[in-house]
């Protein structure tokens, strides 16, 4: 690929990296925040199966944003694919066992009659959501503060942590900011896709919390991240064309430096106010029962909150904690130039199709979902 | 790194992939079923073709599910449990992978809601589409699996660079065309294809000998019938066909199949029984067809088959080099500009992996003595009665599905189907014996990779993460109880769902009250 040289190539998978998080938490998202609020908006069989068929249909395409975002990190950064994977390896069982059984949950509720049965899975329905949801809070939240891992000279990483280290305050409420959005992504989606009814009126009154909580939250975070002494720098000027190789970069902490890209390109300051903006909106939207406002609102905030964590720490992706030398960045943790140029490619010509036929397969079911409609349609779940 | 970790992180994989192994070859193949079916429908607009349509997909569903669960855990278990792997290979490796979620796995996810929800909101032929595209889907995955599974039989188009100490891609191209890849691709899906006939095959002759659904049953039975031959001839004649032989690892396993000790003058005579011994070097009791092997393997009688003796003392000189390939990298971490190292590496470069070898037992591969080597170079030659039981076991399903599906095929032609009854007791004995094959040509596959992570380029036991035990115990036990939970709740909804039939409707409301346990709720 001579399009583009490798350090242009770095920056649009960066990008990339950035387009496919923030597609994972807009559309998989809501379907993960319908999951964490199944128990607490409906409470009959015939309300519970309503809400779930809100994202029936559709789910299982979005979920392919999470399996794509595992492909695309490990063929554009294999560094952070093998180094991140393994050293949240317990966080990332979790967040795995939780996810299998999303699938099967909503397979397999509607096979039988038994009350019971549904029941304990709408419980696997509400893990698959709220357990990935958190965890993958609380592991943006441990990338911001930088993860305890180093390389030898072979390039084989060794991680230092334990898993309750993962549990630090500040990662805590990045978990609590991840449910928070998630949740008033999911329930914008059930009001904007269920009948007028009891579960519209509560999915409003939780997102009317979870929209507080996201701004307070966020507000909270970016004070937390700026007083809090959270950052990392470079420590000379990285090789931008070099080989990648962690070890020949240098890095230092440097509390407060998650603050620099403001300051050197104060456009940069757009991610946080589209979050901030987008969570307001959503409120606003709620109260006034402008479902499709509200529904976009939820949307710019996940994407303004995502992109908010990458525009902090650029050029850093995975800054570590007991070795900053071992810190992977934009220019030392990617592909080569051929790989990024041919993965580039494929996606020049299969995002806009899978953006496409996405789009035509919400359409096809498009519509609010009735409890008539749940009652006498035998393909629902 | 701990003891035991490899092991244990293989003992992982291996459940992993063969449990969601269970699963995929069966939807790989039950959605060109579900598309034949339904195509049928479109055409002659009989509406028990579209029942028939609807009652597998729905089995399908309950399948789709578990493989979608079960393929979770696979694109990320080589992040989580071989992360050396992942870093090493990742430049090559991974694109493939990121690939089939492009261009393959969205489509399939994407309209497989669709064909399900969608049957009153699509016009026939617009629903037909997306049944077939789902299908597309699924077997375009398999096809970027095997381009990266065959990378890892045969690492083409890729070489070491010690400045990023890693694999990197020099020639993508030939990783895709890849004629491993290739041949695995078309035998991999054949044998989907032929689980999913077995499947659609045993069940019906199930319905027949209870004489339920009889009109169903005997239509869906001709599909498979049809489909199954084809798909059974596939397997077996196009099959490994060009896998073999090619490179030194292949030539290995093809050895360890046959239990071909020693080269043997061409053409070599097939082994059909025997008991390898590993210490003698031999194969007690061995049952011989003269030349089969020479004309299978070589396509030719003067062809020679490579036996394990010989490739051993190719594996010893290939170590000898990588040892001077492994100091010249070592020397190059120290002084990158060293041009004398640098000229070392580029003359010995492509046995780094076969120096690597070393490691299992030494720190430094450069105070190997020759006994050592000759040790480590035994240690490329995998698990003789593992691949000589396995091979022969899956070959004779293989061939025993072609007769079993001929049969059938001569059975509907000659419109007897509904009355062989000894027949359809056959199908429902038959019905487990393709998966046992598919899973043994997993264990023949990758064991017969042994004791490679990629051929010739990485050993296994370099590969994996650096995990404790503890953790790996952790997740090897909650895999397993997850895993199994599941696998009964899916086949006892298989069953149930077998035994309602395409016509039940269950009632889709139960008896009014409150959803009993609902802690949760304030």
């Amino acid at each position: 690929m001579a399009f583009f040289d490798i350090e242009t190539l770095r920056v649009i998978w960066w990008v990339l990296l950035g387009v496919l998080l923030i597609a994972f938490a807009v559309t998989d998202g809501y379907d993960l925040g319908v999951n964490t609020l199944l128990p607490f908006v409906a409470r009959s069989d015939v309300e519970r199966r309503m809400v779930i068929n809100t994202v029936g249909p559709n789910w299982e395409g979005h979920q392919v944003w999470f399996i794509l975002g595992g492909g695309a990190i490990f063929a554009a950064w294999p560094f952070v694919y093998a180094v991140s994977f393994s050293g949240f390896y317990i966080a990332m069982f979790l967040v795995l066992s939780a996810l299998i059984l999303r699938p099967v949950g909503f397979k397999y509720r509607g096979k039988k009659t038994d009350l019971a049965w549904r029941a304990r899975w709408d419980w696997a329905l509400f893990i698959g959501g709220f357990v990935p949801a958190l965890v993958f809070g609380v592991a943006l939240g441990n990338v911001l503060s930088g993860v305890p891992f180093r390389f030898d000279s072979d390039l084989r990483v060794f991680y230092l942590g334990s898993l309750l280290g993962l549990f630090s305050p500040f990662a805590l409420l990045s978990g609590l900011l991840s449910v928070a959005m998630l949740v008033l992504h999911g329930s914008n989606w059930i009001a904007l896709k269920v009948e007028p009814g009891p579960v519209h009126e509560r999915a409003r009154a939780y997102g009317f919390i979870a929209g507080a909580l996201t701004l307070v939250l966020f507000v909270l975070g970016g004070l937390w991240v700026a007083q809090g002494g959270l950052g990392f720098r470079l420590a000379a000027a990285a090789d931008h064309f070099g080989p990648s190789n962690p070890l020949r970069s240098a890095a230092v902490a440097a509390p407060g430096a998650w603050l620099d890209n403001y300051r050197a390109a104060p456009a940069t300051v757009l991610a946080p106010v589209i979050g901030l903006l987008g969570a307001l909106l959503a409120v606003i939207g709620n109260r006034a029962r402008r479902e499709w406002l509200a529904f976009a609102g939820s949307a710019l905030a996940c994407a303004g909150i995502v992109a908010t964590v990458g525009v902090s720490m650029f050029p850093f992706i995975l800054p570590s904690s007991v070795d900053a030398r071992s810190s992977l960045t934009v220019w030392n943790a990617s592909s080569t130039g051929h790989t990024l140029g041919i993965m580039l490619f494929c996606t020049v010509v299969f995002l806009p199709l899978i953006l496409l036929y996405t789009g035509w397969a919400l359409r096809v079911m498009r519509g609010r979902v009735t409890t008539r409609e749940v009652g006498l349609n035998p393909d629902f779940y | 790194m701990e003891t035991g970790i490899v092991d244990l992180s293989r003992l992982q994989f291996a459940l992993t992939a063969l449990y969601h192994f269970l699963f995929v070859p069966l939807t790989l193949g039950m959605t060109f079923m579900l598309v034949i079916m339904e195509a049928v429908y479109v055409m002659t607009g009989r509406p028990i073709w579209r029942e028939i349509t609807r009652f597998w997909s729905k089995l399908f569903g309950i399948n789709f599910a578990i493989g979608v669960a079960t393929g979770l855990t696979m694109e990320f278990q080589f992040g989580t449990n071989w992360s050396y792997f992942s870093h090493y290979v990742g430049d090559i490796f991974g694109a493939p992978l990121a690939i089939e979620g492009l261009m393959a796995f969205f489509l399939e996810a994407t309209m497989v809601g669709v064909m399900f929800f969608g049957w009153d909101r699509l016009s026939k032929v617009a629903h037909l589409i997306v049944t077939f595209l789902v299908a597309l889907g699924s077997n375009l995955s398999a096809l970027w699996i095997l381009v990266a599974n065959g990378w890892m039989q045969n690492p083409v188009g890729a070489e070491f660079n010690p400045e990023s100490m890693r694999m990197e891609v020099t020639d993508f191209v030939a990783v895709l065309f890849n004629p491993i890849a290739q041949a695995k691709f078309v035998h991999t899906v054949s044998a989907g294809y032929v689980i999913a006939s077995a499947f659609v095959l045993g069940v019906s002759c199930l319905y027949l000998l209870r004489g339920r659904h009889v009109a169903i049953a005997s239509r869906s039975m001709t599909v498979a019938a049809a489909f199954g031959l084809a798909a059974s001839l596939s397997v077996v004649v196009l099959g490994d066909e060009s896998g073999y032989a090619l490179t030194d690892n292949q030539k290995m396993k093809l050895a360890a199949i046959e239990a071909a000790w020693h080269t043997e003058p061409a053409p070599a005579g097939i082994t059909l029984f025997g008991v390898p011994d590993f210490e003698n070097r031999t194969t007690r009791y061995a049952v011989e067809i003269p030349w089969m092997l020479g004309l299978i393997a070589t396509r030719s009688f003067d062809g020679q088959v490579a036996g394990m003796s010989e490739l051993v003392l190719k594996a010893e000189e290939r170590i000898a080099s990588g040892v001077q390939a492994y100091d010249a990298v070592e020397r190059l971490k120290l002084a990158p500009q060293d041009t004398q190292a640098r000229a070392q590496f580029e003359q010995h470069k492509r046995d780094l992996g076969y120096g690597l070898l070393l490691k299992r037992t030494l720190d430094d591969p450069r105070k190997a003595t020759p006994q050592q080597i000759t040790a480590a170079a035994w240690d490329t030659v995998p698990s003789v009665p593992l691949m000589f039981w396995s091979f022969r076991l899956m070959a004779f399903i293989g061939f025993a599905m072609i007769a079993l599906f001929a049969t059938a095929f001569v059975l509907c032609s000659l419109r007897r189907h509904t009355r062989a009854r000894w027949f359809w007791k056959l199908a429902v004995l038959a019905l487990p014996l393709p998966w046992l094959a598919a899973e043994l040509g997993w264990i023949v596959a990758e064991m017969g990779r042994q004791p490679w992570a990629i051929d010739g380029v990485l050993p296994t036991f370099l590969a994996p993460s650096s995990l404790s035990r503890a953790q790996l115990w952790v997740t090897l036990f909650g895999f397993t109880a997850l895993y199994g939970g599941l696998a009964v709740i899916e086949v006892r909804l298989m069953v149930a769902a077998i035994r309602g039939g395409p016509h039940r409707h269950e009632p889709d409301t139960p008896p009014p009250g409150r959803i009993p346990a609902t802690p949760l709720t304030a």
